[in-house]
């Protein structure tokens, strides 16, 4: 005991600090002052002027945006690597930081009214949002086990207190509750499917983990292992079967929190996966393949059949980001192949780029529309067009990007998840293909549906009064639907990013 | 591919000066102001139209097998495909087919704007359409074929959704629902041929046509038949064959009269000239494996759509089921593959395209007229509106083929090319095929006729008796018809002639229906070089070993 005690002294003694790279941590460093910026200055001034923390909050986000450029202007191809590998700054991750930071941008766009006008606890909310995207970025890089849990806690603790933000409505308590009680019960999982991990490699670097875990050589504890991590991870981006929290939450919580959850916080749940299923388990394909393919026609199949049915919007965009899902995670089920490896994962990273920018626009309208006739139902919508087309034509650019007609993003960003699976041209991923294809056609039955009530239905209470956004959101619906026109229309802007063929390799290791 | 002339952007700016045209209704037109987007709309498809007729005049008819104003610029290299255009003997009528009828649809809609108004909108949804149906019948890529073809979804869904009939929600979403479906497995099997033909090219992969033509042969028969099966389903759906042609009654019915025309006349032939230009050349195996497929189901066609016809009660749903029994006409052809049996397809894509948008023209202007398009209703028009009578009877004769008029010209041959198919193909069932197809002509001749009579001949019903221009001219004298009528007939509009913005809309296609079916050869001729290749590409394919 006293000679390990003293081992591990002297050990301590030799400790030296890491050598830091402090331009790599830049966006993260921002992001912390940035987030004690906002909590000291929001106990320091008067409610009259609570509504100058979104702007300061904004600020934050677009300050952490150029150490991301600069970084990316000098990466070079070369990945600047911290703390022994286990936390990494590639391609991979300044894409996916940028992305992170866009959302969190545009969110804040549309949360701003929301918040002022419901009274709600501004300061807060900020810096609980700043917090999540933190962990959001710092996901990105992770290359650990521990970094990675301490990133999903991180960014999932704040979101289970926004969802129950109306703290006086019993469905958003609700929401907040149940999101919390799911989250933690994966965290769970997760955890102890980690720990199997760890009994068996002995670390908790993935690349590590990666060398050791390989096909046809796997005991049983491995396989319980991979399938916990995966699980847990299933449980963040809503896949069915483990789908169930989200509706609820999504239709509980505030409309910009729903925003959040369904793009920013499902989307950290996927870099966590890709991560996982590149760099831990690239010789474990044998196990997450399957697993992955049967998650993600499920996901997409039930997500759409359920859709179908709501007459809620924010509820039918609930599970329409569930199936959604399904089409992200479908190339995910080849990553292991070696034809499909590289469009898979670029497939991924280009799916949740757009899939941020429709869904966050349709959201926005949402808001927008919904701060006229204070409702939710579908029907709301009717005579939209003729009281405020420019509304309607955006609601037409995102729910036709969701269903995948070109020439908007959305259709891009199917197309490269067809064309990943089929790169892996086996039996199964054709008929994942098929299965998709059927989906597509699904989803297009209640995305016209709305498209229809927004065009062709009078206004339910006659009230044609037209809409006048507010200028935050009429900024962020500018920078969704160009976004998502021009990802489509001159897919190259995009498609660049996705080429990260050095990461799959970096990866991969 | 060399250039064969400099001009080679003529077919970019005949493709998006439409879109440009929308661009500006949409953004520097205000909504209570109901002209300025009409002229604009009008400018512009005039434009375009002129852009045409440069393109008509440029392109080398000496030529006409090889692709001219040939361009390709990158696109999304990342997945190989690029924007590559070019036009030849196949695609030039009908590219040129779809500038004519979009530009006189929005003459007819001038005066004819269906009831929920908004101009507006209406012209910028015609002027992307148009941009989609060029586009497709340019396009030399898979991916920006596919781009374009879905393009055209959306105007046309709400055409229909908004300025539709009384079941207006339904059709539209059918219509779309059903071209959905079909497009997403076109789409997978769109991927699946690249994949294989990059195989088979020994790793080079591409969308470019040439290059699918070139090494899609090569892919192994058992493949190239599933691949055709993805594909049929896409193309099947839009032409429409049956069984998939459901959603055409309901959407022809429903849309306003402008989106009936360009559903005939060029929507319905991205179908068929899918299967013209992609399906056979790219796949010549599993075309000669579906051939017999696809000629059973299009003789079905002919003969359900013309029984279909015989029952129904209403003269734009009469009209929509013939154009299943034209387009059957049309895939039967398509499926002998043979050069004449292409040809006589092809024909039939642009004569049907004019027929069949008149008759919905006349039909949309009765509707207009009577408030009803029930047959029982309607009677004696060729007494209240003479020359909207013999236009119609003109049309009706036409559609069923009359020799002289445009219709014969892709009807008979189709009929005759199935005597002959391809020397792959069963020749006792494709001669099966033609008789069964012959008396599917008598029927169109049944219902055409039986339409006609019930329609134009006989006294007016008692219901709209008096109600026309001419009768109140006989009986009160011409100069006081025009301000006596209101009052005379209470809450009732005259029943007027053909008025003038219909007479500009429509002469252009009177003569071109008389035109091509005198001097058929005009067509023919641009139209026998490329087929002529084509078939060579196919034959060349099934015989690989």
């Amino acid at each position: 005991m006293i000679a390990l005690l003293s081992s591990a002294l002297a050990q301590a003694d030799e400790w030296v600090s890491p050598a830091i790279d402090w331009h790599a941590i830049a966006p993260e460093l921002i992001l912390v002052i940035g987030i004690n910026l906002v909590l000291l200055i929001d106990l320091n001034i008067g409610e009259s002027k609570k509504w100058t923390m979104a702007t300061l909050s904004g600020f934050v986000v677009l300050a952490a945006f150029i150490p991301v450029i600069t970084l990316g202007l000098e990466l070079d191809g070369v990945p600047r690597e911290m703390f022994d590998g286990r936390y990494v700054i590639d391609e991979y991750a300044l894409v996916l930081k940028a992305f992170f930071l866009l959302v969190a941008y545009v969110i804040i766009l549309i949360s701003q009214n929301e918040l002022e006008e419901g009274g709600y606890y501004q300061g807060e909310f900020y810096v609980l949002m700043l917090c999540s995207v933190l962990g959001m970025v710092m996901m990105t890089s992770s290359r650990d086990l521990v970094s990675i849990f301490v990133s999903l806690e991180l960014l999932s603790i704040p979101a289970y207190m926004m969802a129950a933000w109306r703290k006086r409505s019993s469905v958003s308590n609700e929401a907040g509750v149940k999101y919390y009680l799911l989250g933690v019960f994966a965290s769970a999982i997760m955890l102890f499917g980690m720990s199997y991990l760890y009994g068996i490699t002995g670390t908790t670097k993935l690349v590590d983990i990666g060398a050791q875990l390989t096909n046809g050589d796997l005991n049983g504890l491995a396989v319980v292992g991979i399938a916990f991590v995966l699980v847990g991870f299933a449980f963040k981006v809503s896949a069915v079967p483990f789908h169930t929290w989200a509706p609820d939450t999504y239709e509980g919580a505030p409309t910009p929190v729903t925003a959040f959850l369904s793009v920013a916080s499902k989307a950290a749940g996927f870099v966590a996966l890709v991560t996982l299923v590149y760099t831990a388990f690239p010789g474990a394909s044998d196990v997450y393949g399957p697993m992955i393919w049967v998650m993600a026609a499920l996901t997409m199949t039930v997500g759409n059949v359920l859709a179908l049915r709501q007459s809620n919007i924010v509820r039918m965009l609930a599970y329409s980001s569930v199936s959604q899902g399904g089409f992200i995670l479908m190339p995910l089920a080849f990553a292991g192949d070696p034809n499909a490896s590289g469009s898979a994962l670029n497939a991924v990273v280009v799916y949740l780029l757009v899939y941020a920018f429709m869904n966050l626009g349709a959201f926005a309208v949402v808001i927008a529309v919904s701060r006229k006739t204070n409702s939710g139902e579908i029907s709301s919508f009717g005579g939209l067009f003729n009281y405020a087309p420019g509304m309607a034509v955006a609601m037409t650019v995102f729910m036709a990007s969701l269903a995948g007609i070109p020439p908007l993003g959305g259709w891009f960003a199917k197309f490269n998840a067809f064309k990943a699976v089929l790169d892996a041209g086996n039996t199964p991923a054709y008929v994942l293909a098929c299965i998709a294809a059927v989906n597509t056609v699904i989803s297009a039955a209640y995305y016209f549906k709305v498209l229809r009530t927004v065009w062709v239905d009078d206004a339910p209470d006659g009230n044609t009064a037209p809409i006048n956004p507010p200028q935050p959101i009429v900024a962020a619906l500018a920078i969704t639907v160009i976004g998502t026109i021009v990802v489509g229309v001159y897919p190259r802007l995009v498609a660049g990013f996705g080429e990260l063929s050095d990461l799959a390799g970096a990866l991969g290791g | 591919m060399n250039n064969l002339t400099d001009s080679n952007w003529v077919l970019s700016l005949g493709t998006f000066l439409p879109l440009l045209g929308a661009v500006v209704i949409m953004f520097f037109t205000s909504k209570d102001d109901d002209q300025t987007p009409k002229v604009i709309g009008i400018v512009t498809a005039a434009a375009t139209l002129a852009v045409g007729v440069y393109t008509l005049i440029q392109f080398d008819y000496d030529q006409a097998d090889r692709l001219q104003f040939f361009v390709d610029a990158e696109w999304i290299e990342v997945i190989s495909s690029g924007y590559t255009i070019g036009l030849d003997g196949i695609s030039l009528p009908l590219y040129f087919l779809s500038m004519v009828v979009t530009l006189l649809v929005m003459i007819y809609t001038w005066d004819n704007m269906p009831d929920a108004g908004n101009p507006k909108a209406f012209y910028s949804l015609m002027l992307i359409l148009q941009t989609g149906m060029a586009g497709s019948f340019i396009a030399q890529d898979l991916i920006l074929f596919f781009v374009f073809f879905e393009v055209v979804l959306l105007p046309m869904y709400f055409m229909i959704g908004v300025w539709g009939g009384e079941q207006r929600k339904y059709a539209s979403l059918k219509f779309f629902l059903y071209t959905m479906f079909g497009s997403a497995f076109m789409l997978v099997a769109f991927l699946a041929l690249f994949f294989q033909a990059g195989d088979a090219a020994g790793g080079v992969e591409s969308f470019g046509f040439a290059h699918l033509y070139e090494f899609g042969a090569l892919i192994d028969r058992d493949v190239q038949v599933w691949i055709f099966a993805g594909m049929f389903l896409g193309f099947a759906v839009k032409v429409p064959m049956f069984p998939f042609h459901t959603w055409l009654p309901d959407a022809h019915t429903q849309a306003p009269t402008q989106g009936s025309v360009i559903l005939a006349a060029i929507l319905l032939k991205l179908g068929t000239y899918g299967f013209v230009r992609i399906a056979l050349p790219m796949l010549p195996k599993g075309a000669e494996a579906w051939a017999p497929v696809i000629g059973i189901l299009a003789v079905i066609g002919i003969i359900y759509g013309a029984l279909g016809c015989l029952a129904q009660t209403d003269m734009k749903r009469l009209i929509a089921f013939s154009s299943v029994a034209h387009m059957g006409y049309v895939m039967l052809g398509i499926s002998t593959l043979t050069e004449f049996g292409i040809n006589a397809a092809l024909y039939g894509m642009v004569a049907h395209g004019l027929i069949t948008g008149m008759l919905f023209f006349v039909a949309g202007s009765v509707k207009h007229r009577y408030h009803t398009l029930e047959i029982k209703r309607l009677s004696g028009m060729l007494l209240q509106m003479p020359k909207m009578g013999w236009i119609l009877g003109f049309a009706a004769m036409a559609s069923l083929g009359l020799p002289g008029l445009a219709g014969f010209w892709g009807e008979f041959p189709a009929i005759l090319s199935a005597y002959n198919p391809n020397e792959a193909l069963s020749e006792e069932l494709f001669r099966v095929l033609m008789v069964v197809a012959a008396v599917g002509t008598v029927l169109a001749a049944a219902y055409l006729l039986w339409l006609y009579q019930r329609t134009a001949f006989g006294e007016p019903g008692d219901e709209f008796k008096g109600q026309s221009e001419v009768e109140q001219g006989k009986h009160e004298g011409l100069a006081h018809s025009l301000s006596s009528a209101a009052n005379d007939h209470g809450d009732h509009e005259v029943i007027k002639d053909v008025q003038r913005t219909e007479w500009i809309a429509w002469t252009p296609f009177l003569i071109a229906i008389v035109v091509f079916g005198v001097y058929p050869q005009l067509m023919f001729q641009v139209l026998d070089p490329a087929v002529t290749a084509l078939v060579e590409t196919i034959n060349a394919g099934i015989k690989l070993p």
